[in-house]
């Protein structure tokens, strides 16, 4: 669905589109009540309880007051339904408060002051410097001459650094004036949730200059909740607004998460369920046989001879209240408490304080601490996950000399120093790539430093080396880049940039010489992507071998290149690329696929490897979690060599010949076929020797494997304990999370940048790394730390006690209420089967809410190993895994030791009291009393 | 001086306050890290075989001094329902016990068996007797039985909550299906005095039945259950009603009748008049006469002393094959091949 917005025209869009008005509430003051009970109940744990408490109203069978049930059901209704309401209220606020906020905005041709929430798609909106943008915005003017304004984009994708942002070339420069009275059309997409693109086109209107087609991208709009800066004033035409903006579009409630355990809970409670009415219909059967056999006989019953229809269902109804005490009305509610508590725990942690930053951790989701526990595989990325992606540029490779070695950085290589001195041009070149083709903002500081805001870290030490080389990139304004070689100015003007994305794996720029007036194109990328498309007399063999050695140390490598352009071919190819830039449709594939034309007869320039160290901790942390039976996968987008020597140096994998690394490749389908048959037939051989056998596949092998061969390699990666998958897109790690999960693997992903939040999201515990490329990981995850290293203690230490005090507390709550409830069985044996109580209404209650609810919280701060111990000895941790405490087999312990506890309690409580004199009450309350101590006996002995 | 203790007092204050705080702060810190100090029994073998060994030396005497106290209990247990239907009625004993114009006197001899020493308790028991019921139990209203025809809300006596149009105070099946077959106890042609004060629990006199409740309209029905009432005693002294009305848990129940005041030697005889009045023939119910003595421990039973010793003997036996599995393997504390991923 396209969208048509007219520029400043508020008539024909008024009713078309909503008006900006935010609203993140799920609930109105009308339908809190109806929408809330409802969504209560749709839960069929709630819906059996409403049951019983209604059956309860009759007191023709009710064994007890009504108010036993319902006092705890309204009590527990009325606690999530205040959370709700709060939750609402909160939002409702915050939505309020960005709703009345004052903008300018321009109406009808009067710029006028009104609240956020009146803005209508097509009004113009002014902003001025560190103002919050109200509404996704297509930018139409800014302060600057040249058009460009700069934004901070962290509250949409916790980027922190400073993103450019431009208006469309019909725009520029027009008078502050003229874009009061501006008129046009927007063509646009319907309202989506991708952040990273817009597709548009807008038409100015007569008399407003030409009748161009201008093409719109994402670098053309500012979207809501950014923030205007160093930009003195900025407008824009709203074109999506309230709800419908890209971070409108993107919120919403994910899916909550069950765990393990809750399955296995609800599992359970089925099973209860199943036994209760079987319990229900036998007894109700023989009640009713009773009843006709033997109560008419006992006169003092005074059973009346004429009864009504419904009298068969009298006796197991009363069975199906007293039995319904099995399945504890309480469990929900005390288990989200807990929950909640271990949740805090992980916040409060001071081992888990990351000392650089003093970032604590925090647990998002309070609900799935107790899977932590049961994660069998992880699947981690490398950059930033495992490295501290601090990025130290060490090494380079011009035209076949290598600067740098094991002594000393390429930085204060004498070498490369007298080169420049000398002024070599291959190396001249070589700075001016490192310095011009990126993305990186230099900034000045306050005391006149210039400051580098970059989006990769990569790019930001490759600037700061060349700067470091005298080749310092001072200023760049609009598309006129300063750099300043030796005292000398240089000035270049970026022609068109041909942005970096995850499938061509390089950037390039145009640029025009200022000085001179040459075009050039200068490209870095990835090597595969580079030296396949150097210029047919060049030698390459140097840069690969280059490349490899410098991956061997695990260092990140670029190729740089460049090549003269001719104006006419840069002219034609310019033409193309614009009409490929304001494509609608795949306007990413045309671009990459006209950005091919320009990138070849490269002119290879040399190779930069830039070190990127481990965490602290990481080697010892993945040993640790090894042991403890968690398998893990390496998704990086980085190259294979690299993944490799990163690998290899954090006890990834072992080296030979203890282990053993099996790669699959290929570029056709034939060959990855092959090669994964022949690995997955080496891996069924191996899995019986104590070899550690990893296999390694690129994100090309990868695809073809996920597509044509998706069982062979699901028996791979069940047999393969790791695995390192190089190059892969964020969509791939996504669906390698997927693949884990279908094989029934608990998964647990972990990483730190934009690229991993579709895996953190997918998988069964997503893990963020508050880290330097920002906090997009950490905001969609479910965990989120400082150090990678710091998983080993949220794994080992909140994990597993978080699951072996759930396991035991949903145990125990249906121990206590089967206990109780056992003994009512039995006495109604002894009480004609007529559906008698033993206990009183005061006495549940008293047992449920105080006896029982209270003592047991002990437990959840109990530990059965100190952390030592179990940080010792991680091997325990398979307890945890296989669910060896909570599972059909423990919970029929538990209930053998109701039903023991119950028998024992009764007849003691029975013979004890002198078997004939013994009376209801005073039974009743011996057997309570007997129950009280048996449970709380059962607590002090599972507590450690 | 007066001021500077008084300085030093107020800092003595303040540094509790600040020690306090800092407790507290410490307290939650150790909170919020899962740090609070804990005491971690573990259960050794040399543990567990002393707990029970000693559990088995507690529990066996105790045991073996509450059974010789149960032995000591004398109790005379007769049942007399059979026996007080006259030979030609054994037949039809449901028209007998029903035909109101007959008197059903009866007497019983019991032989004492050995010295008994007073009071002697006179209880009656009857068997496959459902007080129990549910539709039993829940007929009563006690807020009748303190209030009387004030609190008018007598529903919950159904089906017995009222007759000829007026309600029946006390109402429900229990008072209703009151016992109503009287001893008298003779000795030597004297009579033994049977004290009938006090048999019921005195919260129960005092508090659950009204001292200003006089029966009215009971057993006024077309259809007569058990005894009647004196209407001119209030409930709170109608002692047999308030022990029958305490519900018995199981089918088969005594409730007390009165006590005896005097000693009876060994091999005295007793002769019992009794009106067999109540009807527990159409169900097959039977009715026994029970005296017995008491202890410290009350009456009879040797369920708890046979209990006592059976857990403690079982508990040495465990200890004992514990001790012989733990001789025959030991295993060194925290050894850690023994763990199952080592082994």
């Amino acid at each position: 669905m396209k969208r048509y917005i007219y520029i400043n025209d508020d008539e024909t869009s008024q009713d078309l589109y909503c008006a900006n008005r935010l609203s993140n509430r799920k609930y109105t003051l009308m339908n809190f009540l109806p929408k809330n009970l409802w969504e209560q109940f749709s839960r069929f744990m709630n819906q059996y309880f409403l049951l019983i408490a209604c059956l309860q109203l009759w007191s023709l069978i009710t064994p007890v007051n009504p108010a036993s049930t319902w006092g705890p059901l309204i009590f527990i209704f009325a606690v999530s339904a205040t959370k709700e309401a709060w939750d609402d209220y909160n939002r409702y606020l915050s939505d309020k408060k960005a709703n009345e906020k004052e903008v300018w905005v321009v109406k009808q041709g009067i710029k006028k002051l009104i609240q956020s929430q009146d803005i209508r798609v097509g009004n113009i909106v002014w902003l001025r410097e560190n103002d919050e943008v109200p509404c996704d915005l297509v930018l139409i003017g800014t302060s600057d001459p040249q058009g460009v304004c700069y934004v901070e984009t962290a509250a949409l994708d916790g980027e922190t650094d400073l993103k450019t942002r431009l208006i469309p070339a019909a725009c520029m420069g027009m008078d502050f004036e003229l874009l009061h009275k501006i008129k046009g059309v927007i063509e646009c997409p319907g309202p989506d949730k991708d952040i990273r693109r817009f597709d548009g086109n807008l038409r100015l209107l007569p008399p407003f200059i030409d009748n161009d087609v201008c093409p719109l991208t994402i670098k053309n709009t500012i979207l809501q909740s950014c923030y205007l800066r160093n930009t003195e004033w900025a407008c824009g035409v709203a074109v999506y607004t309230g709800n419908e903006t890209k971070l409108g579009m993107t919120r919403g409630i994910p899916e909550p998460k069950l765990t393990a355990v809750d399955a296995m809970i609800d599992k359970l409670t089925g099973a209860i369920f199943v036994f209760q009415i079987v319990v229900v219909i036998v007894l109700g059967t023989a009640g009713n046989v009773w009843k006709d056999t033997e109560a008419r006989k006992q006169w003092y019953v005074l059973y009346p001879q004429e009864f009504p229809w419904y009298e068969l269902l009298v006796i197991p109804l009363r069975f199906e209240l007293l039995c319904s005490i099995m399945i504890p009305i309480s469990i929900k509610v005390s288990l989200d408490l807990v929950k909640s508590l271990y949740a805090k725990f992980i916040d409060w942690d001071y081992e888990m304080i990351d000392p650089e930053t003093d970032t604590p951790s925090h647990a998002t989701n309070t609900a799935i601490s107790e899977d932590l526990a049961q994660v069998e595989y992880i699947l981690t990325d490398k950059t930033g996950t495992l490295t501290e992606n601090r990025m130290i540029f060490r090494r380079c490779c011009i035209g076949g000399i290598f600067y740098g070695n094991e002594t000393g950085d390429a930085l204060k290589d004498v070498g490369l120093l007298n080169a420049i001195t000398s002024g070599s041009p291959d190396v001249i070149r070589f700075l001016t790539v490192m310095a011009v083709c990126n993305t990186v903002i230099p900034a000045k500081s306050k005391a006149g430093a210039i400051l580098y805001k970059a989006q990769s870290q990569d790019e930001e030490a490759l600037v700061h080396a060349a700067a470091q080389l005298h080749m310092v990139l001072v200023n760049k304004n609009a598309s006129i880049l300063e750099i300043k070689f030796n005292g000398s100015v240089l000035q270049y003007e970026i022609l068109e940039t041909l942005e970096f994305t995850s499938d061509r794996k390089r950037m390039s720029v145009v640029v025009k010489d200022c000085h001179s007036g040459n075009i050039s194109l200068l490209s870095k990328g990835a090597d595969e992507a580079i030296l396949p498309y150097a210029h047919a007399g060049q030698q390459t063999r140097t840069f690969v071998e280059a490349v490899e050695q410098y991956s061997q140390l695990g260092l990140r490598t670029l190729c740089l290149a460049w090549r003269e352009v001719e104006e006419d071919e840069y002219q034609e190819w310019s033409l193309m690329f614009k009409e490929a830039s304001s494509t609608l449709i795949d306007r990413e594939w045309r671009i990459a696929e006209v950005c091919q034309r320009l990138e070849h007869d490269l002119k290879v320039l040399g190779v930069t490897a830039i070190e990127d160290r481990l965490q602290d901790g990481v080697p010892e942390t993945i040993e640790t979690l090894r042991k403890a039976g968690i398998n893990f996968w390496m998704l990086t987008g980085d190259k294979q060599n690299t993944a490799i020597q990163i690998a290899l140096s954090c006890n990834f994998i072992s080296p030979e010949p203890k282990g053993q690394l099996l790669s699959i490749d290929g570029k056709t389908e034939d060959e990855v076929c092959r090669s994964l048959e022949r690995v997955l037939l080496t891996m069924r051989i191996t899995t019986s020797e104590p070899k550690d056998v990893a296999f390694v596949v690129d994100g090309w092998a990868l695809e073809i494997a996920l597509k044509h061969y998706r069982k062979a390699f699901t028996e791979l990666a069940i047999l393969s304990r790791t695995a390192i998958c190089c190059r892969v897109t964020p969509s791939q790690k996504a669906q390698l999370v997927e693949l884990l999960k279908s094989c029934d693997y608990r998964t647990l992903a972990i990483g730190d940048g934009g690229n991993d939040v579709r895996m953190i999201q997918k998988a069964d515990i997503g893990v963020g790394i508050s880290g330097r490329e920002g906090l997009q990981a950490a905001r969609a995850a479910d965990y989120s730390i400082g150090k990678f290293r710091f998983l080993k203690r949220l794994i080992l230490v909140h994990g597993r006690y978080s699951y072996n005090r759930t396991a035991f507390l949903s145990q125990y709550s249906f121990y206590k209420s089967l206990l109780i409830c056992f003994i009512q069985i039995f006495f109604s044996f002894i009480s004609g089967l007529s559906g008698t109580s033993l206990f009183n209404s005061v006495s549940l209650m008293a047992y449920n809410v105080f006896y029982t609810s209270i003592p047991v919280l002990v437990s959840t701060i109990d530990k059965d190993l100190s952390e030592g111990t179990v940080m010792q000895h991680p091997q325990i941790l398979f307890y945890c895994q296989a669910g060896r405490l909570l599972n059909p087999s423990t919970f029929a312990g538990w209930f053998g030791r109701s039903l023991f506890h119950a028998i024992v309690a009764f007849v003691i409580s029975i013979h004890v009291y002198a078997y004939e004199k013994s009376e209801m009450e005073e039974v009743s309350m011996v057997a309570l009393s007997g129950c009280i101590w048996l449970q709380a006996f059962v607590v002090a002995l599972e507590t450690k | 001086m007066e001021v500077e203790g008084g300085n030093t007092s107020a800092n003595d204050a303040v540094a509790r306050k600040i020690s306090i705080q800092s407790r507290r702060a410490k307290v939650f810190y150790q909170f919020t890290q899962q740090n609070l100090p804990a005491c971690k029994p573990v259960l050794t073998p040399s543990w567990i075989v002393t707990t029970f060994l000693l559990m088995g030396v507690i529990f066996i005497p105790i045991g073996l001094v509450t059974l010789r106290t149960s032995h000591s209990v004398i109790e005379i247990v007769e049942r007399y329902d059979t026996e007080c239907i006259p030979e030609k009625f054994r037949g039809n004993k449901v028209s007998y016990i029903k035909d109101s114009t007959i008197l059903k006197n009866c007497s019983l001899y019991l032989k004492v068996p050995k010295h008994m020493k007073a009071p002697i308790y006179i209880y009656y028991q009857l068997d496959n007797y459902y007080q129990n019921h549910r539709r039993y139990v829940k007929s009563r209203n006690d807020q009748q039985l303190l209030h009387g025809l004030k609190s008018n809300d007598t529903s919950s006596c159904q089906p017995e909550d009222s007759s000829n149009g007026l309600p029946s105070v006390p109402c429900g099946l229990i008072a209703w299906s009151l016992f109503n077959d009287t001893f008298k106890f003779i000795r030597e042609s004297s009579e033994l005095v049977v004290n009938r004060k006090n048999i019921a629990w005195k919260s129960d006199r005092n508090h659950k039945f009204g001292k200003q409740v006089y029966p009215f309209n009971f057993q006024n029905g077309t259809f007569i259950g058990g005894g009647s009432l004196d209407p001119s005693v209030p409930l709170s002294d109608q002692e047999d009603l308030i022990v029958w009305m305490r519900t018995a848990a199981l089918p088969s129940f005594r409730k007390m009748y009165g006590r005896i005041e005097e000693d009876l030697d060994a091999d005295d005889v007793i002769a019992v008049h009794l009106m067999n009045n109540y009807n527990t023939y159409s169900f097959g119910g039977k009715k026994k006469l029970v005296l017995s003595t008491s202890s410290w421990l009350g009456g009879k039973n040797d369920f708890l002393g046979v209990a006592y010793v059976f857990v403690g003997s079982s508990s040495i036996i465990i200890s004992l094959v514990f001790m012989l599995l733990h001789v025959k393997n030991p295993r060194p504390y925290g050894e850690t091949a023994y763990l199952s991923w080592n082994r």
